[in-house]
């Protein structure tokens, strides 16, 4: 049997609610099709005593956006009426893409950027040294624009740490792949 | 030494390696030999910064334990003088040529890899979770400078001499990385750092076969420097630290 929520508790949950729902109208500072609930760094939103609590896990441990975002959320928050609220930061676990959304990942095709394959890393890590040769098998990154496979790295890092720099073979467009992480 | 400054002095370690080498990539920026090179080191420089932070966060909070107050990031990067910098050697040489930064970024990346790959066991906590956090960045690394030392090692005549030219002369550098003092060995049976002797030999299996790939001759036995983490470092990082701190203590507590 369930006991009933009182109407405080309620309001403590929808607000909760309320607080999600703001966030989710934050857009990254750098890929403005997607937001930081859709991209996975927002880990938790609870109480704590009396204060909503919200906890985001950085991308990067370098990415300069951290700054900017946690300042966002201060910013909507406050002006949606949540003054009093705290946000951490939480390194572990440390993000993936593989937390990025499905609708997210279909938005930052639309947007010309490659979205991140799958990482197919176990928890148990060990160091791969055969990634360090020509003969490592790396999984085809298709065109965002015209979805050939025929793509090609020109370089492992983009114009954000978290995106490398492709080349279409066959549309001859360059684009940006979000990595794996 | 108190347990908590042993872990004091170790977390400088792997910040100042970290910051060091960051700063080194930073001097690249609009010099890189083309766009997409230049957006890279930085890039691989920013992640290592971002490193440096969390360790020196982590660093001042241990240093509050047992000294009253701990220093902030800023302090530990601009107000410290050489001979209190903890960084491996490797990582303060200059940049030279695009072989030598390549080199250097070879060999360091390699045995970052590894030791962030041991230190996520660490029995402390916040540490095994910094170095989960720098070990998935640290791969991309690895991967991004053995590919250079293959393009260049089995390029041209002149890039394959200049690589294998850095590749020798940055040799001796790597002795150190492998070479525990009291505070390493106490750390590594406290169960929190790493025994660094334990990751020779994935070291050189995988630079040795990176080399091989390369066409190019792994460096034979050699006098090897140290002294890096006890504060004794070579000439060059004086120089890289008046260019790195002359603003901050000439003027003091400016911002932005």
């Amino acid at each position: 049997m369930f006991e009933p929520l009182s109407t405080a508790q309620r309001g403590r949950s929808s607000s909760l609610d309320a607080i999600r729902r703001v966030l989710a109208t934050i857009p990254d500072p750098e890929i403005p099709v997607i937001s930081i609930v859709d991209l996975g760094i927002v880990r938790g939103v609870e109480w704590d005593g009396d204060e909503p609590l919200i906890t985001v896990t950085p991308t990067y441990s370098g990415c300069p956006a951290t700054e900017v975002i946690m300042a966002d959320i201060g910013r909507a928050l406050t002006g949606a009426g949540f003054a009093k609220h705290r946000v951490e930061i939480r390194l572990a676990p440390a993000w993936t893409t593989d937390w990025i959304t499905a609708g997210a990942r279909a938005r930052l095709a639309e947007f010309g950027i490659a979205p991140p394959g799958t990482r197919s890393v176990a928890t148990a890590r060990v160091v791969d040294t055969t990634a360090l040769h020509r003969s490592a098998v790396r999984a085809p990154v298709p065109c965002p624009r015209c979805g050939s496979a025929h793509t090609r790295e020109l370089s492992r890092f983009g114009s954000t740490p978290c995106k490398a720099q492709y080349r279409c073979d066959d549309c001859l467009e360059p684009f940006d792949y979000f990595k794996p992480h | 030494m108190t347990t908590d400054e042993r872990l004091f002095d170790y977390l400088l370690r792997l910040a100042d390696s970290d910051l060091v080498l960051a700063q080194r990539l930073g001097e690249w920026v609009a010099h890189g030999p083309v766009l997409e090179e230049d957006i890279a080191l930085t890039n691989v420089g920013l992640d290592l910064l971002g490193q440096a932070r969390l360790w020196f966060a982590y660093a001042g909070e241990v240093e509050a334990r047992f000294a009253g107050a701990g220093r902030s990031e800023d302090a530990f990067a601009f107000l410290r003088d050489g001979g209190e910098f903890r960084n491996l050697l490797l990582v303060e040489q200059p940049n030279g040529s695009y072989a030598d930064t390549m080199a250097r970024q070879f060999y360091f990346d390699v045995w970052h890899q590894l030791l962030l790959v041991k230190l996520t066991h660490s029995r402390d906590a916040r540490i095994a979770e910094i170095a989960a956090k720098a070990e998935k960045e640290v791969v991309y690394h690895a991967e991004r400078s053995a590919d250079w030392i293959i393009r260049l090692g089995d390029g041209t005549d002149e890039s394959h001499a200049r690589i294998q030219a850095a590749i020798d002369d940055l040799w001796m550098y790597t002795g150190e990385m492998f070479d525990p003092d009291e505070i390493d060995t106490a750390l590594a049976e406290d169960g929190i750092g790493c025994d660094v002797r334990t990751l020779a030999p994935a070291w050189r299996e995988a630079v040795g076969s990176v080399l091989d790939e390369a066409t190019l001759t792994v460096p034979g036995e050699t006098w090897m420097q140290r002294g890096g983490k006890n504060g004794v470092h070579t000439e060059h990082l004086g120089h890289m630290l008046a260019t790195m701190q002359w603003l901050p203590r000439t003027y003091r507590g400016a911002e932005w």
